[in-house]
């Protein structure tokens, strides 16, 4: 039935909108907003793609993608790194440790949904 | 100021010419010995009847001696020239410059400017990437817009929507704008304060530089022990960042050992009777060449570049000095005696040199650098120590040494066929 996704990412009001286009469109969506325990999270929920913000208290989401991709039950998993940084250097790093796909702030609701949908779809 | 510094090295070689003792033509126009040499050294200006009378003493026309001005202004104007790169006359700057005196001083005087405005684009540049604080500032601003534009989106695009849904996208709206404007406001604030690349205070070594800059390099109360390095720095306005103070009450603290090892009034003794060398100090005090060096830098009224700088190249404490560009952010010129210090440690250099200027053109100002690398901290048993590097730049330095040319950095200088580049100039392209 549902997908489900799970999205790291400490700004409240954008949880709540990616939450709520995600939802109508028929995922599952949990959120969790700190860096620490989200890999503990990650673990706890498996669930089909994370969506992961770089810039996160506690531990960068860079740090959080390589536990991600070393640890073998979530290798596979599918990325989608968000930022608000679009530079060249940034999306070289993401790409580097195993970002499935790559996204910049400020999005279109339209954008994000049509990214979640190829990475789990494909 | 360069237009007086050939009067004062014209005098110098006239006299030489003439085989006369400095004590000799001094005494002649009524002027201690001490006192012709800051003249000759390009340290005093010198104008009206001594400038007669010396002319005189020399069997010269004052003119002649001061005509130096003119020389400066047309060795400037030649560099615009060269800069530029466009058919100017370049055979007749001197005519021009005799011809149109206020012109040319005006086109110099641009030429400056444009190397200025230059270097704080060069600046600008870089902050984009390296200022922590404004990259912090764009990444909230971007969140906001984030979830501004996905909750409008969500407003404007779902035809049925919950009405609590709705009260609650609308009050996430209402917030964010607010932090919006909030965050906008603060980025305004921060970019406009000041205005001024160059005076901008950012990181806190740039505050550290400020703190130093607004005191003009002088501490007075540290040098008579009036205040502690903590005091002075607890007093400080400008010392906003845990970082700078830290930064500053350890330099200071340094400084206030120098002070009671070297004390001001005894340096300045020295460096009036010996010219501003740092290994002479050294040797007559008893201090180390380095400390000599901070020491020469602190006299008052003396115009003198420091740089300090750790063993990565780092630089930790900087004081530029006009003529002598050094970039705000990032490795300097592998070329600067600082650098090759680090290479020979505990050998001191010293070397004439001057940066080469805009598009090709010659160097600007000429300048005397001593340069020395010396461990830092207490030698460990079995540890190879750190060093650290000084270099003191004192400008219209004399001597017979060739002069250098080097770079402040790659992306602003011009020097051809360099093998220190590390990158491409944006100087020398397009013009």
């Amino acid at each position: 039935m549902g997908k489900h996704v799970l999205l790291i990412e400490d700004e409240p009001n954008i949880i709540e909108a990616i939450s709520f286009i995600l939802s109508r469109d028929g995922w599952r969506v949990d959120t969790h907003s700190n860096g620490q325990t989200a890999l503990a999270a990650l673990r706890d929920k498996s669930p089909d793609m994370v969506i992961l913000d770089v810039m996160l208290p506690g531990m960068s989401g860079y740090d959080i993608l390589r536990g991600i991709r070393d640890d073998p039950a979530t290798a596979e998993l599918p990325v989608l790194m968000l930022t608000a940084r679009g530079q060249i250097k940034d999306r070289e790093m993401a790409e580097r440790i195993g970002a499935d796909k790559f996204m910049t702030k400020p999005f279109s609701n339209a954008e994000m949904l049509e990214t979640v949908r190829a990475m789990v779809a494909g | 100021m360069p237009e007086s510094a050939l009067t004062g090295t014209r005098i110098r070689e006239r006299r030489m010419a003439r085989r006369m003792r400095q004590s000799e033509l001094a005494s002649r126009v009524g002027v201690s010995p001490s006192y012709l040499n800051l003249i000759e050294h390009n340290r005093r200006r010198i104008g009206g009847k001594l400038l007669i009378d010396i002319a005189a003493e020399l069997e010269v026309e004052p003119s002649l001696l001061a005509e130096g001005a003119e020389a400066a202004l047309i060795a400037r104007l030649r560099s615009a020239a060269e800069s530029a790169g466009e058919g100017a006359e370049m055979e007749r700057a001197e005519d021009f410059a005799g011809r149109f005196p206020g012109w040319a001083q005006l086109i110099a005087s641009q030429r400056r400017r444009i190397g200025a405005l230059e270097r704080a684009v060069e600046t600008l540049n870089d902050r984009l990437a390296h200022d922590p604080h404004l990259a912090a500032t764009l990444h909230e601003v971007l969140d906001t817009v984030t979830a501004i534009r996905s909750t409008a989106a969500i407003l404007a695009d779902t035809r049925e929507i919950e009405p609590e849904w709705r009260d609650r996208f609308h009050r996430n709206i209402n917030e964010d704008a607010q932090r919006l404007a909030e965050g906008a406001q603060a980025l305004v604030g921060y970019l406009d304060a000041g205005g001024d690349a160059e005076t901008e205070v950012t990181a806190p070594q740039e505050e550290v530089e400020a703190f130093f800059a607004a005191r003009g390099y002088q501490l007075p109360e540290l040098e008579e022990g009036r205040a502690s390095a903590v005091e002075i720095v607890e007093a400080a306005e400008g010392l906003a960042s845990a970082s700078a103070r830290a930064q500053a009450v350890a330099l200071l603290e340094r400084w206030a050992g120098d002070a009671r090892a070297m004390p001001l009034s005894r340096v300045a003794e020295m460096v009036e009777e010996m010219g501003p060398d740092p290994l002479a100090l050294a040797a007559r005090m008893g201090g180390d060449i380095a400390m000599a060096m901070r020491r020469i830098a602190a006299l008052p009224g003396r115009e003198a570049g420091l740089l300090i700088c750790d063993g990565s190249g780092m630089v930790t404490f900087r004081r530029a000095v006009e003529g002598f560009a050094l970039p705000r952010f990032g490795a300097g010129c592998p070329l600067w005696p600082l650098y090759r210090a680090l290479a020979r440690p505990m050998v001191p250099l010293y070397e004439r040199l001057g940066q080469a200027g805009r598009g090709g053109a010659g160097v600007e100002r000429a300048f005397g650098a001593f340069a020395v690398a010396q461990p830092q901290g207490m030698p460990k048993l079995g540890k190879s120590p750190l060093y650290e590097a000084h270099m003191l730049i004192l400008p219209d330095q004399e001597g017979g040494e060739a002069l250098t040319t080097v770079g402040a950095t790659c992306r602003v200088c011009s020097k051809p066929d360099c093998a220190a580049r590390r990158e491409p100039s944006i100087m020398t392209e397009g013009f």
